[in-house]
C-alpha cells in the first residue's frame, strides 16, 4: 500500500520533471481480493495489487491528463510528458480557476467535518482478510444452500484502498479505507432469493444470516405464479429504490443545468415529489464511504438536495459555480456554491452528488408493518437493467429479479414471475405511502446509498416474462 | 518480458500446481472529447503488470501485481497457488481442461495507421470542426463528440509450452446533439450512440466514418424529432437499421450463448440463460434465414472479437451459433468445454486487462447478410404498414435472456413502401425467441456493418469489454411497439 509521505516525494519527483504553470497530481490503488462462488464451488478466486499516478498540467489556461502504473523515473516522466503535450496542443479554456490551495479548499465546511476529527474507515481486520478466511465463510453460505436443498452463487471480497490529491499551490489530502462485500443468490429449481451487503468493517457483515435471508426468498418463491401487468402497490427493498432513484443523481449537477441535460432545469424550486421525500448528500454520514474531498481536492459539503418533495438545490465544482453565475440558467439554478462534488479535471460531466442520503421518515414502518398494511400489492427484492427511457421525465425501464412476491391482505402470498417496469422516477417518488428508517443499501445498477425500503402506490408493471 | 512471465511459471510449479499461465500486458489509451465548442477532456493513459492464473489441488487461483521485478512477481506467483489451494476447500469436482496445442506465435491488428502517429492537434480539430456543424442548426441545445484509440500489447506463457506474443489496437469515434425545448429533450447520434462506431483498426476506421459530412442531417434530426408525432402504440411490421440490430444481437444471442452463464457461474451478477443445454440442435432459435456465427477470425473483419489467439492461448475461431434458425453452438472454454461433449475450446476467453481474470466473452455475434440482393430502400419499399426504428436510446433485458425492450432515437413510419413521416420516441419489446422467428428478410452484404459494442459488462469485479456484431437492416413481422410509454 502507498503511504501518504511516499505520495508526497513522489509529488516533489513529478513536480522537479515539469515545466508547467501548475502541477496536480493524484493517487489511487491498492489490494483487493475476490472469492467468487457458483454451483456450490468456488469457481474464480482472485487479489491483485494496482496503484495510478495522475498527471494533470496547466500551461496559460490549458490543461490536460496522463495516468500511469509505473511509478519509476521512466514512467514518471512519460505521464508528465504525455500530460504536458496534451495541454500544449489545446486553445485556452478561459473558464479554466487557477488550483485551489488548501485555504480555499477547506472551504465553508465547518471544523466539525474535517478529516482530523472524522473516525477512520480504514479497519485493519477488513485489511487482514486472507484467502483461507474467505473460503471458510464461502462454506458457512454453501451449508446454508445445502441445507435448504438449494444452490448458492456470489462473492465475499475485501479491499484496502487510497486515494490522494497534491497540487503545487500546497494543497494535499489523503484517504484510506477498507471495504467487505458479501452478495449471494440461492437458486431452486424455478426460483430464486438475493441478499447483498457491504461496509468498510467486515463485522458489520453476517454472511451466514444473509444466506438465510435469501435462502428464504428462494423457498417462498417456488412455483411462481403469473399475474397481469398493469398498476400496482409495490413494496421495493432499499436495494431497489437505491437502484432506480440512483439513475437522477446524475442531473443534480450545476453543470447539468448549463447544459440543458438535466430534468431539474426548469424545475429548481418547485415541489417535484411527494412532501415525504427529503435527500441530502452528505459524505460524513457514518452510513456512506469515500473521501471527504472531490476531484480537485475541495471539501465536501452536506448539501441538502431535496426538502419536502422541493428540489432545492443542485452541487456545483468550482469552475461549474463560476459559469453558473454568469449564465443565463443562474435563476434557475438554486443557491450557486462551491460544494466539492466536482470529477477531477478535464471532464465534460462537471460534478455529481455521490454520498445519497434520504432523511428518515416522521412514522418510519418495518418491511413487515408495510406488508401486513397493504391490501393487494407486490413486493420486489430487487431490480435489473434499469435503463432511462425518456430523459425529461426521468421515464425508467427495468425488471424484477431474485424474489417478486404477490402480497395480499397483508401477507406474502406466493412468488410471481418477474415483471418489466416501465415508470417515471417524479411518478414514483410522487407516490410514495411508506417508508422505512434509512440504511446502506446496494444494488448492481447504482452506487451504494443510506435509502428507505418505500411502499409505492401504481407503480406500471407493462410486461410479465417468462420465469 | 517472457524471462519476467517464466518465474512466475516456475515459482507456480515448484508449489505444485498442476496449470498455469501468465499474462503480462502493456495498455495504452487516448480519450479525447469536445463539448459545445470546447475541448472537454483530453488525457492518456498507460497501465502494465502481470497476473498468473493456477491450477492447484483441482482448483483455480489467480493473483495480479503492478510489481514486476523478480521478487514481485515470485510473490504473485506464490499468492495465486495459495489462493488455489484455499479455493479446493469448496469444491465439488476438480478442473478439467479440454486439451489444447501449445504454440509459439505473434500476432498483431491488421492496421494501416497508427492511431498514437496522428497528432493531436488534428483529432481536436476536427473534433471542433464536427461540433461547430452540430451547433449550426439551430435548436440544438448539446453537442458532444469523442475519439479513443487504444493499443494493447500481451506476452502470454503457460506451462504446456505456449508462448504469444500479441499486439491489438481499437479506434472508436462518434458525437451526439441534443435538443432541449419545452419539456423534452431529444437527441441523435452518428455513427452510433454511447461513443459512436468501434473497430480493432488504425486511424483509417476514422477517416472512413465520414464524421463531417454527417453531422448536419443528425442535427437536424435531433431538432426536427420535437415536432414529430408520437410513434403509435400497437402492433406493427419493423424494420432495424444495422446498429439497433447488432445491439439487439448482443442482448438476445450474445449473451445467452455464452456457456458459463448457461452453467450458472453469472448467476449472482449478470444473470443466467434460458438456452440450457437440451436447447443446443434442438432449439428454433429464429426464422429459417437467421444464420449467425461467432467469429473471431482475421478474415470475419476488424471487430472489436477479432484476435488472433484468446487469453488462454486458444487460436481463433468460427462457431456456428445459429444454422437456418437451429441453435447450433455456445461460447466455450478450456474448462467449460466438456459440457457440451466438444474437446475443445471455441476460444472466447478474454480478459480486460492485465489485472482481470479471463472470461468467456462473445467475440464477433454476427448475423450474416442476406444472400439475395436487397437494399435498406428497397426493404422499406416491400413493406405496406411499418416501423423503422435507427440508432439504439435505450435497452433492457431480463437476467435469463427473454423478455427484453429497446427504444431508438429515431423512427420512421412506413406506409405502402415509403417514409410516410418521422415519429419520436420509438420502442419495441418482445420474447427472444418469437423475435428471431418472425424476421422475414435481411439485406445484403452491401448494407452489413460490423459494429462495436465497447462497454459489454461481465463478472466480479466487473469487467468491461469490447464485442463485434455484423448486421444489416432487417424487418420483423407484428412486434409489439410502443409498450414502453403505455400508462404512462
Ligand atoms: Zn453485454
Amino acid at each position: 500500500m502507498l503511504a501518504r509521505d511516499q505520495a508526497a516525494d513522489i509529488f516533489d519527483r513529478i513536480k522537479r520533471l515539469s515545466g508547467a504553470d501548475e502541477i496536480e497530481v493524484l493517487f489511487s490503488g491498492g489490494r483487493f481480493a475476490l472469492t467468487r462462488f457458483a454451483n456450490n464451488t468456488i469457481h474464480q478466486n482472485v487479489a491483485e495489487e494496482n496503484h495510478v499516478v495522475s498527471v494533470r498540467t496547466v500551461f496559460d489556461g490549458r490543461t490536460a491528463r496522463a495516468t500511469t502504473n509505473r511509478f519509476d523515473d521512466d514512467g514518471l516522466r512519460g505521464a508528465v510528458e504525455s500530460s504536458e503535450a496534451l495541454a500544449k496542443v489545446q486553445h485556452a479554456d478561459s473558464d479554466l480557476l487557477p488550483m485551489p490551495d488548501s485555504r480555499e479548499a477547506a472551504g465553508s465546511a465547518d471544523s466539525s467535518v474535517r478529516a482530523t476529527q472524522f473516525p477512520s474507515r480504514h479497519f485493519a481486520q477488513t485489511a487482514a482478510i486472507s484467502p483461507q478466511l474467505r473460503a471458510g465463510t464461502v462454506k458457512k453460505i454453501v451449508e446454508v444452500a445445502q441445507k435448504h436443498k438449494l444452490t448458492t452463487a456470489g462473492i465475499f471480497s475485501n479491499s484496502e484502498t487510497v486515494e490522494g490529491i497534491f497540487n503545487s499551490r500546497g494543497l494535499s489530502d489523503w484517504h484510506t479505507q477498507t471495504l467487505a462485500e458479501v452478495s449471494i443468490t440461492m437458486l431452486g429449481a424455478d426460483s430464486s432469493g438475493w441478499q447483498k451487503a457491504n461496509s468498510p468493517d467486515v463485522a458489520d457483515l453476517d454472511p451466514p444470516a444473509l444466506a438465510e435471508i435469501a435462502a428464504k426468498k428462494a423457498l417462498d418463491s417456488a412455483h411462481p405464479g403469473e399475474i397481469p401487468a398493469g398498476k400496482y402497490t409495490v413494496i421495493l427493498e432499499p436495494a431497489a429504490v437505491l437502484d432506480m432513484v440512483g439513475f437522477m443523481f446524475w442531473d443534480y449537477s450545476g453543470m447539468a443545468i448549463l447544459d440543458q441535460r438535466s430534468f431539474l432545469t426548469g424545475r429548481i424550486g418547485s415541489q417535484l415529489f411527494g412532501d415525504n421525500i427529503t435527500i441530502w448528500d452528505d459524505a460524513t454520514h457514518p452510513g456512506q464511504t469515500g473521501s471527504l474531498f472531490d476531484g480537485e481536492g475541495m471539501r465536501r459539503l452536506r448539501v441538502p438536495l431535496v426538502e419536502n418533495g422541493v428540489v432545492k438545490r443542485v452541487v456545483y465544482a468550482r469552475a461549474t459555480a463560476e459559469r453558473m453565475k454568469r449564465s443565463e440558467h443562474r435563476d434557475q439554478a438554486g443557491p450557486i456554491e462551491v460544494t466539492g462534488h466536482g470529477f477531477p479535471l478535464p471532464n465534460e460531466m462537471g460534478e455529481m452528488p455521490l454520498n445519497i442520503v434520504f432523511a428518515a421518515p416522521q412514522d418510519p414502518q418495518t418491511l413487515a408493518q408495510m406488508i401486513a398494511s397493504t391490501e393487494r400489492g407486490v413486493l420486489v427484492t430487487r431490480l435489473w437493467y434499469i435503463r432511462e427511457v425518456e430523459p425529461y421525465e426521468k421515464m425508467l425501464t427495468g425488471m424484477t429479479r431474485d424474489g417478486t412476491f404477490l402480497v395480499e391482505n397483508g401477507r406474502v402470498r406466493q412468488g410471481v414471475r418477474n415483471f418489466r417496469f416501465n415508470e417515471s422516477l417524479i411518478h414514483m417518488l410522487s407516490n410514495v405511502e411508506a417508508m422505512s428508517a434509512p440504511r446502506r443499501a446496494c444494488g448492481e445498477e447504482s452506487f451504494d446509498m443510506v435509502v428507505p425500503a418505500m411502499r409505492v402506490r401504481d407503480f406500471n408493471f407493462t410486461e410479465v416474462t417468462k420465469f | 518480458m517472457k524471462q519476467i512471465a517464466n518465474w512466475a511459471l516456475n515459482v507456480a510449479t515448484m508449489r505444485g500446481s498442476s496449470y498455469a499461465d501468465a499474462r503480462i500486458v502493456s495498455q495504452k489509451g487516448r480519450a479525447l472529447t469536445t463539448k459545445n465548442g470546447k475541448v472537454g477532456s483530453a488525457s492518456d493513459a498507460d497501465s502494465i503488470g502481470m497476473s498468473v492464473r493456477v491450477l492447484a489441488d483441482g482448483a483455480w487461483g489467480f493473483a495480479a501485481s503492478e510489481d514486476l521485478s523478480r521478487a514481485g512477481v515470485e510473490a504473485t506467483a506464490a499468492r495465486a497457488v495459495e489462493i488455489a489451494r484455499a479455493s479446493a476447500q469448496v469444491k465439488q469436482q476438480d478442473v478439467r481442461l479440454a486439451p489444447e496445442k501449445s504454440v509459439t506465435a505473434e500476432w498483431t491488428t491488421p492496421h494501416a495507421i497508427d492511431p498514437f502517429s496522428i497528432s493531436v492537434e488534428q483529432n481536436i480539430a476536427l473534433l471542433l470542426n464536427v461540433d461547430s456543424e452540430l451547433r449550426a442548426v439551430a435548436g440544438i441545445t448539446l453537442a458532444e463528440s469523442n475519439l479513443n484509440f487504444n493499443r494493447e500489447e500481451q506476452w502470454f506463457v503457460s506451462s504446456e509450452g505456449s508462448d504469444i506474443h500479441q499486439t491489438k489496437y481499437s479506434a472508436g469515434a462518434g458525437y451526439t446533439a441534443y435538443a432541449f425545448a419545452g419539456n423534452e429533450i431529444q437527441k441523435r447520434s452518428y455513427p452510433n450512440s454511447y461513443g459512436g462506431q468501434w473497430q480493432n483498426k488504425g486511424y483509417e476506421l476514422i477517416e472512413e466514418l465520414k464524421l463531417l459530412q454527417n453531422a448536419r442531417r443528425i442535427a437536424e434530426e435531433a431538432v426536427a424529432l420535437h415536432s414529430a408525432d408520437q410513434c403509435p402504440e400497437g402492433t406493427f411490421d419493423i424494420i432495424l437499421d444495422s446498429s439497433q440490430l447488432g445491439l439487439q444481437i448482443h442482448e438476445s444471442i450474445g449473451h445467452p450463448i455464452e456457456l458459463d452463464r448457461v452453467l450458472g457461474m453469472e448467476a449472482n451478477f449478470a444473470g443466467t440463460s434460458f438456452l440450457t443445454l437440451d436447447k443446443l440442435r434442438t432449439l428454433r432459435y429464429g426464422s429459417e434465414m437467421v444464420n449467425v456465427v461467432a467469429d473471431a477470425r482475421q478474415e470475419h473483419g476488424p471487430g472489436l472479437g477479432t484476435f488472433g489467439f484468446d487469453d488462454e492461448g486458444v487460436p481463433a475461431q468460427c462457431t456456428p451459433i445459429i444454422t437456418n434458425g437451429l441453435f447450433t453452438g455456445y461460447l466455450s472454454s478450456r474448462e467449460t468445454a466438456h459440457t457440451i461433449g466438444e474437446n475443445r475450446s471455441g476460444g472466447t476467453l478474454r480478459a480486460e486487462g492485465w489485472n482481470r481474470l479471463p472470461m468467456i466473452r462473445m467475440t464477433n455475434i454476427s448475423l450474416l447478410p442476406g444472400e439475395k440482393p436487397l437494399s435498406l430502400e428497397q426493404l422499406i419499399a416491400s413493406t405496406d404498414h411499418g416501423i423503422l426504428m435507427q440508432t439504439n436510446r435505450s435497452w433492457s433485458i431480463d437476467d435469463r435472456r427473454y423478455n427484453f425492450q429497446f427504444g431508438c432515437e429515431i423512427g420512421w413510419e412506413i406506409k405502402h413502401g415509403k417514409r410516410a413521416r418521422m415519429v419520436k420516441n420509438p420502442s419495441y419489446s418482445g420474447i427472444t425467441t418469437e423475435f428471431w422467428n418472425s424476421l422475414d428478410a435481411i439485406c445484403s452484404r452491401d448494407e452489413w456493418t460490423l459494429w462495436g459494442t465497447p462497454n459489454c459488462g461481465k463478472g466480479q469485479p466487473q469487467q468491461v469489454m469490447g464485442t463485434g456484431h455484423g448486421a444489416a437492416p432487417s424487418r420483423f413481422r407484428k412486434v409489439k411497439v410502443g409498450s414502453a410509454y403505455k400508462g404512462s
